[in-house]
């Protein structure tokens, strides 16, 4: 309970017959980095609406740093930082006349609120267009502005849906260090999002959603295993003799699967790579590549959708 | 939700101050607020100063000169103040209100905003009497004018009695303000759509004004006997036709302002000749004998507004607030 800032049990959202969200049971540590994945209309963002007390919960219950969003949303939100998904600022306002509403409307005296405001800028590196209309602002300067009264706030836990959606590689990037820099600052941050790979280097762990339901729950590296079956896979490049009969030979390989010209996908239950080259250097084959293949959360999410979809 | 909102904790207010003043800002700071200012005083202009000129040629002493200025209609403009406020002030309420949440969601600032501490109470509250605030404020500079114009054309000051029944008007001007806003901010949480809101509240506006008189007498028409046999029916009939006029805020409003800036109104109602004859013709009614007089209608005002904020009320408080 302690090491728990939100705690689901049973959380249900119906809309009409439609289960959004069905019966999901989800812990998020404190200090941790939380990732909520699934394809669009999986039920994310209601999980997410619920747990700040903004929509009714049909079922179950859920509690945010020890309180009912639906009976103390004051306090469950006083504490929770959110950033909607496409969030939006009043455009004829400046950046920091946003923050300062925010702050107005989060009781902060004004003697700390210029301080916080500019420290929370500078944290984001808006503070040289503190003063221009957030009207002028691109994409990713309000999605940083976004986690700007985030910081302001303190909240102990960060809420961030979608939060790299629509930005470039670079911006996707510097957002990504802004959500390290909550986890190291000590807040809870859980995100949903579509950008698997990006969204794998933050988090610590996942939960992949899928109609309503959690499918899956863990570390990237549980996951693989989880999905893609426990062992090591490797990549190898060779050329000259028998490279995939040399392969099969070597004591822990499963499988060998052809990749292109001169490439091999292996399977093995532990890491072989050293006896795997030395056995086709020893038949006769000139090793060009041997990489080891790093479990990747794209592969987990189409491999194991495509199985749902297999199933149904 | 309201069922889960009698158990609900934290004060329902909490962050009313800090959007009350925001919405307060935005507005007299808008251009839109240029506008409708710009707008009301050409249209309170003209009449004021066409009934300026024809009261500053009137020779024969009258005790109330001064609240003729809102009531007189001047030979030229065929408009009276009090008339031209009438459908003015609907104007500027649906101004200020028709896109007051609907454009939280459209700039998607409502999530953003609902996240923090505040119920959506203060939320719809705050933006209510933000918007009711910068009508009354323009509303009193107005009334400012009329009166410095008066001081400054007529060369007299108005009397003690003058000024209290001008704030009376002022008042009841600022309950007919908010039933419009309160329609108009109805109207812009049912619709997402700034322009269809502001459509329909316009629409509504132009139903009671130049539909509803007309339904009102044609249904009266329809519900009147063949033959009118007694002067009971008689009344009744009108009663009916008066009641369903009554409907339309426009109708209190005028008869409120009627009764306070004409002191010699002595009813509001239909009235047969006999009624009247005990009655001294003239004789102007002490001021709180006229308060008497208009307080159903003020409080008719105040109670629609209430009921059509509590409408929006409650229709906010189920909507969802993803874009
Ligand atoms: N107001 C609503 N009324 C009815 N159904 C809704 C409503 N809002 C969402 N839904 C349904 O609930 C389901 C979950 O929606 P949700 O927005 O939570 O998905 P999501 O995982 O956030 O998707 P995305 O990646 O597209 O944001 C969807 O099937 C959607 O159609
Ligand atoms: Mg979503």
């Amino acid at each position: 309970m302690a090491d728990n800032v939100i705690e689901a049990r049973g959380l249900l959202k119906l809309y009409g017959s439609q289960r959004a969200v069905d019966a999901i049971d989800l812990d998020i540590h404190r200090g941790e980095i939380f990732g909520l994945l699934g394809p669009n209309g999986a039920g994310k963002t209601t999980t997410i609406l619920m747990m700040l007390g903004l929509t009714e919960i049909s079922g179950g219950t859920v509690e945010v740093l020890g309180f009912n969003p639906v009976r103390e949303p004051l306090e469950v939100k006083r504490r929770v930082g959110y950033l909607p998904d496409s969030v939006g600022f009043y455009d004829h306002m400046t950046a920091r006349e946003n923050l300062l509403y925010t702050a107005r409307l989060l009781a902060i005296p004004r003697s700390q609120a210029g301080r916080r405001i500019m420290e929370a800028l500078e944290s984001v590196k808006l503070a040289d267009v503190a003063d221009k209309r957030v009207a002028t602002f691109s994409r990713g300067m309000r999605q940083r502005l976004g986690i700007a009264e985030i910081v302001m706030k303190q909240a102990e836990v960060a809420i961030l849906d979608e939060p790299t959606s629509g930005l470039d590689p670079h911006a996707t990037f510097e957002l990504l260090e802004m959500i390290r820099g909550l986890k190291k600052a000590g807040v809870a941050v859980l995100l949903s999002s579509h950008l698997l790979d990006r969204v794998q280097s933050v988090c610590d762990r996942v939960a992949l959603f899928n109609k309503g339901k959690i499918a899956l729950m863990g570390s990237v590296v549980q996951l693989a295993n989880q999905v893609l079956g426990a062992g090591h896979p490797f990549l190898v490049e060779a050329e000259g003799a028998d490279v995939a009969a040399a392969l099969r030979g070597v004591e822990g390989v499963q499988t060998v699967v052809p990749e292109g010209e001169g490439a091999w996908r292996v399977m093995a239950d532990r890491d072989v790579r050293a006896a795997a080259a030395e056995r086709i250097v020893s038949t006769g084959g000139s090793l060009t590549r041997l990489a080891d293949l790093q479990p990747s959360l794209e592969e987990v999410y189409t491999r194991y959708f495509q199985e749902a979809r297999h199933a149904a | 939700m309201p069922r889960s909102a009698a158990r609900r904790a934290g004060s329902p207010f909490t962050g009313l101050g800090p959007v009350f003043m925001k919405e307060l800002s935005d507005h007299l700071s808008s251009i839109r607020m240029l506008v409708l200012t710009l707008f009301v005083i050409v249209f309170g202009a003209l009449p004021v100063g066409f009934a300026l000129q024809d009261l500053r040629n009137v020779v024969v002493s009258d005790p109330y000169l001064f609240l003729r200025i809102f009531t007189v209609t001047p030979e030229r403009v065929g408009l009276s103040f009090i008339l031209a406020l009438n459908f003015i002030i609907p104007l500027m309420a649906i101004g200020l209100g028709f896109d007051s949440v609907n454009s939280e969601f459209n700039r998607r600032t409502l999530s953003r905003v609902l996240s923090q501490p505040i119920y959506r109470d203060a939320l719809l509250l705050g933006k209510f009497l933000g918007g009711l605030t910068t009508l009354a404020v323009a509303l009193v500079a107005l009334w400012l004018i009329v009166l410095g114009s008066g001081l400054l054309l007529l060369g007299l000051p108005p009397r003690g009695v003058e000024v209290a029944r001008g704030v009376g008007f002022l008042i009841v001007a600022i309950a007919y303000g908010g039933v419009w806003l309160a329609v108009a901010m109805l109207f812009s949480v049912i619709f997402r759509s700034t322009a269809t809101s502001a459509l329909c509240a316009l629409g509504l506006w132009l139903f009671f004004f130049i539909l509803w008189p007309m339904i009102a007498s044609a249904i009266t028409i329809g519900f009147a006997p063949a033959q009118v046999t007694s002067i009971d029916q008689y009344v009744a009939i009108q009663e009916l036709g008066l009641a369903l006029q009554r409907l339309s805020p426009g109708t209190l409003f005028s008869e409120a302002v009627v009764g306070l800036l004409n002191p010699e109104t002595r009813t509001l109602g239909f009235m047969l000749p006999q009624q009247m004859r005990g009655a001294i013709p003239e004789a102007p009614l002490p001021l709180d004998q006229s308060l008497i007089l208009i307080w159903p209608q003020l409080t008719g005002l105040v109670a629609g507004m209430i009921v059509v904020f509590a409408v929006a009320y409650i229709v906010f408080q189920r909507e969802e607030v993803r874009a």
